[in-house]
Parts: structure tokens; C-alpha cells; sequence
């Protein structure tokens, strides 16, 4: 059992980021887009190699261990025992997380080459898309919390180029700057989460019950009174965890920190697809499962806090999601409302009980199973909008319509993508959306129903925007000057590999997803609930019937009527109840206007004024001592002599 | 007497190896004087000292080799491997400023001298090697007068130049004067304790001893002198301006540096019962001596008086190190030496080379100096950053360890004012960077090319400016040897 070759999952990206970052330049379009497609090709055939060598190993006490091939100190504080380490960690959860990332990232850099075709800054791109690769696998494996914020803020750096790609354009740079403030204002609460935990457990380490095995003679990390360390934290544990909680909610996009993602469409839409779709925005969902054992046992009450706050997000984006007339925003809002499912499963998670069957961390599962299939059926949506803008130059539905004639495999791939989101059997949404059905439903009722209901609006507004697109109104006009017609294969045969996925890997693995990834490690045996499969199935049906009988036509009557009657109702939805309004007015009105104006004149009139009455002391002292270096080197003597008896009577008296 | 006692003296030993050959080489390579032709030159001082210093590190740093501390002649004479490290440090100086010279060295009238510079300067560094291993005060004293005797016609080594003589003139009566006064001081050091060795004096030293108390005044006053610390400073802007640039490096960095690691040695050897007494005189000392320098280099228009006060607030912060006497003090102090020494002497043969070409030394020369000389510019920004303290240069890590140390050895408020003068001195380290970059010239000096011993130099001192401070183990060298005194 060896994986010290994971190392180059790391590595491997990061020479493709400095490789054509810095010599980029001098390259064609075509040698660096090869160059980092093929990069991340080995890196995604090692990811693969790692899951099947870790998942086929044997199991000791019927859970898969926690391996940690690579760690090593890289900064100790010498008197607080403290230390950051840099290093590998594998379980279930980062091996799976390595298939997603490395999966969508390869299909991403394949996609970009048609997508960004005779782009300025290709380069850029892909060294950027290496760079954010090498970052979010950082991520995934990392075997201690600092390490995990290290990469953290990484992804974010790569967001914030990402979105502001096209630099030259406004609404790009205000995105990007957006993106990265709100961000890293909530990861603030993540800083100070860790340094309460770090503080009050003197460790950052993910081994939190010294059961990991250090490989390749790894330095263990953690002292053996590190699990004594964090029983004693007391209520400080979930003050910390919620605190880090923040700073996924930021990069998750949760409620109300989620504002800074649908203008992140502003990017490429390969980006969008891979970053604010599949892989950086689920790390906040990611962060939770990594710290679930603590939240679980020592914090329970707040891991619910955490389940509401992901079910109004979910419905909150579900509700915005009806409304939109830009398909990407749409999309962006499907991608809030699904992570804040993810975010539900982990909450509804109950502590005590029977152990027996695991059904109390049912939910952990779920949520997992849930970001799998979600990267790649959201990848392949946004894929295909991609596709689509691609084509038709524009984000607005009112230019598409009638597009199954001109883009068939965009067509069906977004179909089957839709059916995935919506639970439709035998895709693979309908598995993971189940299992988060059941174990809400054995949370509450409440909840149970709740997330149902907007399971259902999922449905509803995927066939809204599919209708839009694919269907209905033809813009005859539009389309007359831009004939649409189906992508090159190096687009299409990205979604089509992303759509077998999703067609087949909720039945096709030997066992199901819970034989692999569970909360306690053990072999979790999915039976689906037939009561809540067909209940979710049946609603999403009706829904998708309700969508097609409004939005199918050629003309939509229904639609329009709608709209008349509730005419406030779609105006606060199309204006996303108007919460960016709010932050601005809070930001501007109140921050601005009350804090920052105060601390920026103390600023300028007493720390600046400090210094320049140094300055100016200093330069009228001088005016008034130079008789002193006279020159006469007998003056000079005089106060050598007057310095030392200055001295002698210092000491006598 | 056992004569086998010299083998404890490799370090100086060496270095007097080094004289006699090049003392030699000089006589027989100058056979005719008119001519100038086969003059002793660069090459093989540099040669011979690196070698020296190679041999020196090996045999004293090494573990396989070194002993932790050796005494030779009854305590005559001690050696720690913390002493070579120091002296290896000033031979690293000793060498850039040997790179620096060659370009001035060569020009007609200084030919002939070559082999006299190198003789002198190696002869005063031999003085300072004395003087750090001394085990009794007459030890140090020879030491102390072997540095400054020859260092005097260093100063004066361009006698026909009336400034370089009236800098000789004053930097020996005032040398004159600070050795009478430390004499007098060590004369009741015997008076009081009747002895002179180091070891046996601490035991007979008493703080309501006023007599005592007088003599480490006056011993103060006379290292204060060697390390122009205020009030005894006042000789070193018009010796500094007059002496050739060369010479005035070496003043400013190696005479200094040695004279402050020995005033830390002998405090806490000699005067340790004095502590509280020594703690407060240095404390009004390093504030007034950086204060006072501060004041006066903002004014300075000549680059060389402006380089004299900046040296003597350097002084200040080296000093710093000596309060209180701990281990992390005296890192802090040879790091802080290294550090300085390779900026100053970075910035002094950037003066130096472009005396030698333009012959203009005023700030306000170097108007307009960045569209001319891109390189040259570039590197003195560097080496100014690292003096003022600017992270990530080297500069601001020393400056951190030595406040760090003042701090833990229980002095903030020094450490504030110290703090707050590093302000000031960035202004006007900063003027000269803006000469450089900002400000236009009619007249900007022309572009030049330094000589590849120059560029050798400066490569050395740019190296040391970036990397001394990100490399940790600089710092962890130094403190690994720290306090074998």
C-alpha cells in the first residue's frame, strides 16, 4: 500500500499553472490549452487510480482507514506546541471529492477549448484553470484546518481571476470584486472559528480521534490528548464550528451571503460550470462533512441552525430561480437552491439513537452522494447553456426558443440533465435527492415536507428554462442573422461523457454510493423509501406537467396572465427581493457612512498628523543644534569631556 | 613558556600569515616604482583573505573541530566560536570593501600605494581580532590602538588631498583624546581591583564602588568613540567626508561592529555586577545617539556626511543589543552587524564607484540617477530599504530581532523610541530613492560602467540584502553559536 504518488495530483497542476503562467506568452493557443488538458488528464487518471486502489483495499473493522501518505510541519510555534502542517489526508469523502474535481476540471478542459476558441488570454485561462485545480484538490486532502484555509482562500484567489476574466469589461471586474469581498468577509468568521479551535484543542489537525495511519514514516501530528481536548472545549466547540460554518456559508453561497454568485456568471462559462457550479461552491458543504464528527457530537444543536438556514436558502433561490430571464442566472440559483439541500442533508443529522442500522447520519450521506451527482448533472447544464450561448451570443431567453432543431445533442444532454435536478428515475439526481428527502422526513415532518415542496419548484423552473430554450417562441428574426447550429466536438462530447454519468451511476456501482461513503465509515446499505420516492416522483411529475402546460406552447398565455395577476410577486423575484438593495444600502448608508468616514478621518488628521509632527520636529530641531557640528575639533573634545562627566555623575547620583 | 599556546590563536595567527605574504609579494612584485608595473593588486589580497577566512570558519565554527572556549596565556588571550563567527563577519566586510577598492586602488596617483592599503586594512582588522579575544585589559588595549593607529593613515592614505588630511588630523585627536580618558579609566579598573584579567575582575567589582563606577563611564566613553556613539561622535561626519570613500566603509561598518561586540563582551564579562548601571547610561545613550543622528542626517546634502550620521543611528540600534546582557541580545546585535554591513557597504560602493566616474557626491547629484545608471539605482534601493527597515529585505528582520530582544530584555520604552526614529529614518532614506526615481535633472550623472570587481561587490551585498532576512538559518546560525562567550 503505497500512495506517495499522490503528491502529483498536487504537483502536476501547479508546474501547468507556473509552466504557462510564465511562458505562456510565447506559446500558440493550441500547444498550452494540450499542455494543461493533458496535465489534468494524468492528474484525473491518478485521482482514479487512488479511489479504486483506496476503495478496493480492505477494510479494518468494517470502515475504510484514514491514510496520511505525506505530512510534514511546515511552521511550529515553539511555545504554544502549536503547528501548521502541510500534507495529504485520504478517506472516503477526499477520494470522492478527487473524482468529482479532477472528472469535472478534465471535462472543463477539454469543453474550454471549443468555448474559449481564438479568445484573447487562452493562455491565462488555462494556467488560471490549472491553478484552481491544484487548489481545490489542496483542499480535499488536506489533513489539518489551516491547510484547508490555505487552499481555501486560494480557490477564492482563482474565482476572483476567473469572474474577472474578461477584464476589460465592467460588469466582469464589479463581479469579481464582489465575489471575492463577500467571500472573504465571511471567511473572516472561518479565520476566527480556527483560531478558537486551534486555541482551545492546541491542534488544527483533521484526525480528531488519532485513528489516522501516517504512511511513508508522515509525522503524526496530533498529541494523544487531542480527542481530551476537544471533549473539554465545551459550548467554545460549536462557537468555533458555527464560526467556521460562516465561512462555508460565504463560499456556499447560503443565505445571506449568497449574492456574490449570480454575478459570478459574468465569467466564462466553462468557469461557471466548474467553479460555481461543481466544485468551489460546494465546499463550504465540504467543510461541514470534513468537521461532522465534531459537529455531530459535540454540537448537534447548532448542525440544525445549519439545516434551516440551507432550507430557507433552498427555497428562498428556488423562488428567485421562477423568475429569471437570463438562463445562467437561472442556473446559478438552481446551483444556491441545491447546495442548500446538501447543506439541509447534513443539518437534519441526528446524534443519538440506533446505531445499528446508522439511519441518524443518514443525512451525512445523502448530502455526498448529492454533491456527486449534482457536479455532474449542474456541469452539464451549465455545459450546454454554454453551448447554447455560445451560438446565439446572448443570456436572455427571448433570443432562444426553438433550438431542438439546430442543437440536438445539446438538446437531449440538457434533457436528461433537467430530468437528473428534477428526481426522475433512473437518473442519478433521484437517488441522492431521495435518500436527502428521507432523512429530513426523519428529522421532521416539517422539514420533510418543506424540502419536498421545493424539490417540486426545482422541477418546475428547470422546465421553465428548458421550454424557454429549446421550445417555445422561436426568435425567427434573431436567428436569421445568427444561424444557430450544434457545437464542435470538443463541446459536445464533454456533456455526453458528463450525461452517461448521470444516466447510469445511480445503479451502476457495485453496491451503492453508501457502501463507500458514510458518516461513521461503515458499509451503509441505501433502501429506497418507496412512501417519500413516490411522493417526490409524482410532484416533480405534476411539476414538470404544470411547466410543460405553461411554457411549452408558442405562445404562453398562461405565463402572461400569471405575471399579471401577482405582478408584485414576479417583480421582487425577478429582482431577487431586492436583497443586493439591502447590502448596498447597509454597506453605503450605514458602514460607509458611519464607520468608515470617522476611522478614515482619525486616520488622516491624527496617525498621519502623528508622523508629520515628526517630520516637521525633526527638521526644526536640526535647524536649531547644527551650531554643534562646528568643525573645530577642540569643540569636540569640549563635549567628549562634558559627555563623560555627563555619565560619571549619572551613575554617582 | 609553552610555546604550543599559539596553536590557540589560529584566527590571528592566519591573519598574520596573510600580512607577511602580502608584505612580501608588495616588495618583491614592485620592482620599479616609476613605471608601477607589477604592483601587488587585487586579486591576491581577495585570494588570500577568503582563504583565511575559509580556514578560520573551518577550524572554529565546525563541530568536529572547534572547542567550545579556549584559553591561552594565563587568560591572556580567549576564543569562543562565537568570536570567529564575528570575525568571520568582518572579514565577509573586510572583502566587499577589498572588491570595491580595486576601481580607486588603480587610478594614477593611488598605484603605486596598493600594496599599503591592503597592509593597513588588514593590520587594523588584526587590531579588532586582538581586541575580541582579549582576556585583559592591556590585551585590549594593544588591540584597540593596533585599530586605530593604522586606520589613521588609512584616513590620511590621500595625503596630498587637504580634506583627507584634516579627517586624519581630527580622527587622531580625537582617537588621542578617547584613548587617554579609557586609559585612565582601565588604570582604576587596577587601582580598585588589582588585577587586570577579565575573569578575576568581575569578583572585585562592587556597585558602591564610585571609583568603579567612574572607570566604566570612562570605558564607555572610549568604545563609544570607536562606535561614534553621541556624545562622541561628533568627529565622524567631517572624517567620514574627508576620508577616501573606501576607507570611510570600512569606518563605518567594521571598526564599528567590532567595537560593539567587544563592548557587549566586556560588559558582561568585566561589569557584570554593574548591570543596572551599564543598562541606564546605554539607555540615555541609544536614545540621544539615534535621536540626535536622525536630526542631523536629514539635513546633510553630501552623501558621505549624510552616510556618517546615518552609521552613527545605525550605531544606536546595534547597541541595543547590549541592554541587558542576554544571549538573544547578542544574536540580535551579529545579525544586526551582518545585515548592516552588507547594506552600507552596498550603498558606499555605489558611491564609491560613482565618485570614481563622475567625482560628484552630493544628493542632489543623484537627480535623475534612475534614467542613467537602472541597475546601479536598483540596487542602491535595495540595500536603502534593507537600512530603513523595509520588509522583505534583510534590514527589517533585524530591526525586528533586535527590538524583539530589547523588549524581552524588559525595555519598551527604549523599543518605542527606537520604533518611532526608524519612522524618521525612512524619510530621509526615502529622499534618496526619490532623487533617484522622481526628481528630474538637466545634468543627471552620465551612464557608466562599473568594474567587474564593483559588480562582484555589490552582487554580494544585493544577495545578502534579499536573502539574509527570508533564510532563517542566517538568523539560527548566529543564535546556535550565541553566548559561548
Amino acid at each position: 500500500m503505497d500512495y506517495s504518488y499522490t503528491v502529483l495530483i498536487l504537483l502536476l497542476p501547479f508546474l501547468s499553472f507556473l509552466f504557462l503562467g510564465l511562458v505562456g506568452k510565447w506559446l500558440s493557443h493550441r500547444t498550452s490549452g494540450l499542455i494543461g488538458t493533458l496535465t489534468l488528464g494524468v492528474v484525473a487518471i491518478l485521482s482514479y487510480y487512488t479511489a479504486f486502489q483506496y476503495f478496493t483495499a480492505d477494510r479494518v473493522d468494517g470502515v475504510f482507514q484514514t491514510l496520511v501518505p505525506i505530512n510534514f510541519t511546515w511552521l511550529p510555534f515553539y511555545n504554544e506546541g502549536l503547528h501548521f502542517d502541510l500534507g495529504i489526508m485520504l478517506d472516503p469523502i477526499s477520494v470522492m471529492m478527487l473524482i468529482v474535481i479532477s472528472t469535472v476540471s478534465l471535462m472543463v478542459h477539454i469543453y474550454s477549448f471549443g468555448y474559449m476558441h481564438g479568445e484573447k488570454g487562452f493562455q491565462r485561462y488555462y494556467s488560471f484553470l490549472s491553478l484552481f485545480t491544484m487548489s481545490m484538490l489542496g483542499l480535499v486532502v488536506a489533513t489539518n484546518i489551516f491547510q484547508m484555509y490555505m487552499f481555501w482562500e486560494l480557490v477564492g484567489v482563482c474565482s476572483y481571476l476567473l469572474i474577472g476574466f474578461y477584464y476589460t469589461q465592467k460588469p466582469a471586474i464589479a463581479a469579481s470584486k464582489k465575489a471575492f469581498i463577500v467571500t472573504r468577509f465571511a471567511d473572516l468568521g472561518f479565520l476566527i472559528g480556527i483560531l478558537i479551535y486551534g486555541y482551545y484543542t492546541k491542534s488544527f489537525s483533521f484526525d480528531f480521534a488519532n485513528t489516522a495511519v501516517y504512511l511513508n514514516g508522515a509525522q503524526p501530528t496530533v498529541g494523544p490528548d487531542f480527542a481530551k481536548a476537544i471533549a473539554g472545549a465545551g459550548f467554545i466547540l460549536p462557537t468555533a464550528l458555527f464560526l467556521m460554518f460562516i465561512g462555508g456559508a460565504g463560499k456556499s453561497a447560503m443565505f445571506p451571503l449568497h449574492i456574490w454568485l449570480p454575478d459570478a456568471m459574468e465569467g466564462p462559462t466553462p468557469v461557471s460550470a466548474l467553479i460555481h457550479a461543481a466544485t468551489m461552491v460546494v465546499a463550504g458543504v465540504f467543510q461541514v462533512a470534513r468537521m461532522f464528527p465534531l459537529w455531530i457530537q459535540y454540537a448537534p444543536n447548532t448542525l440544525h441552525y445549519v439545516a434551516w438556514i440551507g432550507a430557507f436558502t433552498a427555497f428562498y433561490a428556488a423562488a428567485v430561480a421562477c423568475a429569471q430571464s437570463d438562463i445562467k442566472r437561472v442556473l446559478a440559483f438552481s446551483t444556491i437552491s441545491q447546495i442548500a439541500f446538501m447543506m439541509v442533508a447534513l443539518g437534519v443529522c441526528l446524534p443519538e439513537g440506533d446505531f445499528t442500522n446508522n439511519h441518524e447520519s443518514l443525512g451525512y450521506m445523502a448530502s455526498m452522494y448529492h454533491l456527486f451527482t449534482h457536479a455532474m448533472f449542474k456541469a452539464t447544464l451549465f455545459m450546454c447553456a454554454g453551448c447554447i450561448i455560445h451560438m446565439v451570443h446572448s443570456n436572455e431567453m427571448q433570443y432562444m426558443g426553438g433550438m431542438h432543431k439546430y442543437m440536438p445533442i445539446t438538446h437531449i444532454t440538457f434533457l436528461i440533465a433537467c430530468l437528473a435536478i428534477s428526481g426522475i428515475p433512473p437518473f442519478s439526481g433521484f437517488f441522492s435527492k431521495d435518500e436527502i428527502l428521507v432523512a429530513a422526513f426523519q428529522y421532521s415532518a416539517t422539514m420533510g415536507w418543506i424540502m419536498t415542496g421545493i424539490a417540486a419548484m426545482t422541477a418546475f423552473y428547470m422546465f421553465r428554462v428548458y421550454y424557454g430554450i429549446f421550445w417555445g417562441t422561436e426568435n425567427v428574426e434573431y436567428h436569421r442573422e445568427h444561424q444557430p447550429h450544434e457545437c464542435p466536438a470538443t463541446m459536445t462530447v464533454p456533456l455526453i461523457i458528463l450525461t452517461l454519468i448521470t444516466c447510469t451511476i445511480g445503479w451502476i456501482l457495485p453496491g451503492t454510493f453508501g457502501s463507500y461513503v458514510s458518516a461513521t465509515g461503515e458499509a451503509y446499505h441505501i433502501s429506497l423509501d418507496w412512501s417519500v420516492a413516490g411522493t417526490s416522483v409524482g410532484i416533480a411529475l405534476i411539476s414538470i406537467g404544470l411547466a410543460t402546460w405553461i411554457y411549452s406552447g408558442a405562445r404562453q398565455p398562461i405565463a402572461e396572465k400569471l405575471k399579471a395577476t401577482f405582478p408584485h410577486l414576479h417583480k421582487w423575484a425577478y429582482h431577487r427581493f431586492y436583497i443586493d438593495e439591502v447590502y448596498q444600502f447597509v454597506t453605503h448608508r450605514i458602514i460607509f457612512a458611519h464607520i468608515s468616514r470617522p476611522i478614515a478621518w482619525f486616520d488622516r488628521n491624527v496617525i498621519d498628523g502623528f508622523f508629520d509632527f515628526l517630520a516637521w520636529g525633526t527638521n526644526a530641531t536640526s535647524q536649531g543644534i547644527r551650531a554643534l557640528q562646528s568643525g573645530r575639533v577642540q569643540q569636540y573634545a569640549f563635549v567628549f569631556l562634558l559627555g563623560v562627566i555627563a555619565l560619571i555623575l549619572m551613575l554617582i547620583f | 613558556m609553552d610555546y604550543s599556546q599559539f596553536l590557540h590563536m589560529t584566527d590571528e595567527l592566519s591573519l598574520i600569515a596573510v600580512i607577511v605574504i602580502l608584505f612580501i609579494a608588495d616588495l618583491i612584485l614592485c620592482p620599479d616604482r616609476k613605471s608601477g608595473k607589477g604592483v601587488l593588486n587585487t586579486p591576491l589580497p581577495i585570494i588570500l583573505l577568503l582563504a583565511q577566512t575559509v580556514f578560520m570558519v573551518t577550524l572554529g565554527v565546525c563541530p568536529s573541530y572547534c572547542t567550545p572556549t579556549v584559553e591561552a596565556f594565563g587568560g591572556m588571550y580567549q576564543h569562543t566560536p562565537m568570536m570567529t563567527v564575528v570575525k568571520a563577519v568582518l572579514n565577509i566586510g573586510t572583502l566587499i570593501v577589498f572588491f570595491m577598492a580595486n576601481g580607486w586602488l588603480r587610478r594614477e596617483e593611488n598605484q603605486i600605494k596598493q600594496g599599503e592599503f591592503y597592509l593597513l586594512t588588514l593590520s587594523t582588522l588584526l587590531g579588532m581580532y586582538f581586541m575580541i579575544s582579549a582576556g585583559h585589559f592591556i590585551m585590549f588595549f594593544i588591540g584597540l590602538e593596533l585599530a586605530s593607529v593604522p586606520m589613521t593613515a588609512l584616513v590620511a592614505f590621500t595625503k596630498k588631498n587637504k580634506e583627507s588630511a584634516e579627517a586624519a588630523a581630527k580622527y587622531i585627536l580625537t582617537a588621542l583624546f578617547s584613548s587617554a580618558l579609557l586609559l585612565y579609566g582601565i588604570s582604576l579598573l587596577y587601582g580598585t581591583c588589582g588585577t587586570l584579567y577579565f575573569d578575576d575582575m568581575a569578583a572585585r567589582i562592587s556597585t558602591s564602588n564610585y571609583v568603579q563606577l567612574a572607570a566604566l563611564a570612562l570605558f564607555i566613553s572610549g568604545l563609544g568613540f570607536k562606535i561614534s556613539l553621541v556624545p562622541f561622535h561628533l568627529w565622524t561626519a567631517d572624517t567620514y567626508q574627508g576620508a577616501p570613500t573606501t576607507v570611510t566603509s570600512y569606518l563605518s561598518v567594521i571598526s564599528k561592529g567590532a567595537a560593539a561586540f567587544v563592548l557587549f563582551v566586556t560588559l558582561v564579562k568585566v561589569f557584570a555586577p554593574l548591570i543596572k548601571d551599564w543598562d541606564l547610561l546605554l539607555f540615555w545613550i541609544i536614545i540621544l545617539t539615534i535621536t540626535v543622528a536622525n536630526i542631523f542626517a536629514v539635513r546633510q546634502n553630501n552623501i558621505k556626511r549624510f552616510m556618517a550620521f546615518s552609521a552613527i543611528s545605525q550605531a544606536g540600534y546595534l547597541v541595543l543589543g547590549v541592554m541587558g546582557g542576554t544571549a538573544q541580545g547578542m544574536t540580535a546585535m551579529v545579525y544586526y552587524l551582518f545585515v548592516y554591513l552588507v547594506a552600507n557597504l552596498g550603498v558606499f560602493a555605489i558611491i564609491n564607484v560613482t565618485e570614481q566616474h563622475s567625482g560628484k557626491v552630493l544628493i542632489s547629484d543623484y537627480d535623475g540617477f534612475y534614467q542613467t545608471n537602472p541597475k546601479l539605482s536598483f540596487i542602491m534601493t535595495l540595500c536603502l530599504f534593507s537600512l530603513a527597515g523595509i520588509p522583505p529585505f534583510a534590514g527589517f528582520f533585524s530591526k525586528f530581532f533586535m527590538f524583539l530582544a530589547g523588549f524581552k530584555a524588559g525595555f519598551p520604552v527604549l523599543v518605542f523610541i527606537a520604533l518611532v526614529n526608524t519612522v524618521i529614518s525612512l524619510y530621509y532614506y526615502l529622499l534618496i530613492v526619490k532623487a533617484m526615481y522622481i526628481k528630474q535633472s538637466n545634468q543627471p550623472i552620465a551612464t557608466f560602467r562599473s568594474d567587474c570587481y564593483t559588480q562582484i561587490g555589490l552582487a554580494i551585498c544585493a544577495i545578502g540584502v534579499v536573502f539574509a532576512g527570508i533564510l532563517s538559518q542566517v538568523y539560527d546560525f548566529f543564535d546556535f553559536f550565541s553566548y559561548s562567550l
